[in-house]
């Protein structure tokens, strides 16, 4: 689902976008030419060190994000409503398992495997989306992580589908598909509560007030505050700047709210005809800065559940790799 | 022990597809698994949630021999100058039908 713009925040990172000085010229200008053109670039083909590096960390990011996000939506699955509920929320983090997954692969395909990226995630050196590191306090978070949570998601990766990168690209139209669902779902979900008993609608109005901000701290710092911004969307990796993105996504959203008669938490909120756009209150960008610095509230327990997954299940690793290792010999010798 | 628990990615496998009876199988991505049995039901998790598939071919990546990109020029060139290779390339007459 979800990527967020946290190269500023990675200190591996710092000199990523510099060219390297050893790198022929004339492939980097056929590979410029070729992104100028709007081809994708595939595995196999020469690329700036710059670009790689920023694909994996973009991707692998990406990737973490993924299955991350299964551990605040999976908490709810023993505890919904009814058995229609538990099995869409069942098939919406098994997609959201399988996004990840998708990912890796592509990352995977830039040179990087699946155990270094798992290590970087555990370790804390590789980032995941902010969003993740909020509580899931009531069954009409399940509903607003779908609506608004996916719904950012889709904002930022609808135009990835055309990113440079081809394996990248390939994934996210897969992801775009199955992730539109997850969106229905969630704003499916909140209607019924707005449309329930009072304190069913406070619980819904409860839900988005502590989503909103989150959600749109999802499209990454403003643009003067994104430095790496213009050398990314020349390399087609990104394709909209985080503000745009995020205009869109609040243009989008705040009718669908009012639709169901809930008010988006911004006293500020104004529709400005000039622009065609709604004028939004401040961010609160210290709270975004502590959350990518780990700070989130839950962030500790989300890495501990993680790497409790990762250690718990390397026997079943390893067992698997001895039962093929035998099998392999066995057949060898037959 | 400590060498069979010792941190190594499951191989990977390149996985294929086949859309519906009729079609060809097309390559979809890839997922790690121990083994061939084990990366089919892993392809069928991954690939095929929402019936996109009727048959599933999973080949080991390392198996694949791929033509190289930076040789593509000439290794397609042949083939660039022989458009008579085309139906286009014959102009008859429109009085001739069925041909």
């Amino acid at each position: 689902m979800y990527t967020t713009d946290l190269q500023k925040f990675d200190k591996s990172a710092k000199s990523v976008q510099a060219l390297q000085p050893d790198e022929p010229p004339e492939l980097v200008e056929a590979f410029e030419a070729r992104i100028a053109a709007d081809a994708f670039i595939e595995p196999k083909d020469w690329m700036p060190d710059a670009y790689r590096k920023t694909l994996v960390r973009q991707i692998s990011q990406h990737a973490h994000s993924e299955i991350v996000g299964m551990l605040p939506e999976g908490n709810w699955i023993t505890r919904a409503p009814s058995l229609r509920r538990k099995a869409i929320l069942l098939a919406k983090v098994q997609d959201e398992g399988g996004h990840g997954l998708y990912l890796y692969c592509a990352a995977e395909t830039l040179g990087t495997s699946r155990q270094e990226m798992i290590e970087a995630l555990h370790s804390g050196k590789a980032k995941y989306s902010t969003i993740f590191n909020y509580p899931a306090l009531t069954w009409a978070d399940i509903g607003a992580i779908g609506w608004l949570v996916d719904g950012a998601a889709i904002m930022n990766q609808v135009p990835l589908q055309r990113t440079s990168y081809g394996p990248y690209a390939r994934a996210m139209v897969r992801v775009c598909k199955e992730e539109s669902f997850h969106q229905r779902q969630g704003y499916e979900l909140t209607m019924t509560l707005a449309q329930g008993t009072a304190a069913q609608k406070r619980m819904a109005q409860d839900a988005l007030n502590r989503w909103w901000w989150p959600s749109l701290m999802m499209f990454g710092p403003t643009d003067d505050k994104s430095p790496n911004t213009a050398q990314s969307m020349r390399w087609r990796i990104k394709r909209d700047t985080n503000d745009a993105l995020r205009q869109k996504f609040v243009d989008v959203t705040v009718p669908q709210a009012e639709a169901i008669g809930l008010v988006v938490p911004d006293p500020a909120l104004k529709w400005n005809a000039r622009k065609g756009g709604y004028d939004i209150g401040p961010i609160d960008w210290d709270e975004f800065y502590a959350v990518v610095r780990g700070e989130g509230p839950v962030a500790k327990e989300r890495m501990a559940a993680r790497v409790a997954a990762w250690e718990n299940g390397a026997w079943v690793r390893a067992a698997a790799l001895a039962h093929a290792d035998k099998q392999g010999r066995l057949s060898a010798a037959a | 022990m400590a060498q069979a628990l010792a941190p190594r990615d499951w191989p990977l496998w390149e996985v294929f597809v086949r859309s519906r009876g009729g079609l060809s199988h097309k390559h979809v991505g890839s997922v790690h698994a121990a083994d061939p049995d084990m990366a089919v039901e892993a392809a069928r998790d991954v690939y095929t949630r929402r019936m996109e598939g009727v048959s599933l071919w999973v080949v080991p990546s390392g198996a694949i021999t791929a033509s190289d990109p930076a040789d593509a020029g000439e290794l397609f060139e042949p083939a660039e100058d022989k458009v008579y290779r085309h139906p286009t390339f014959y102009s008859i007459p429109d009085t001739i039908k069925h041909i």
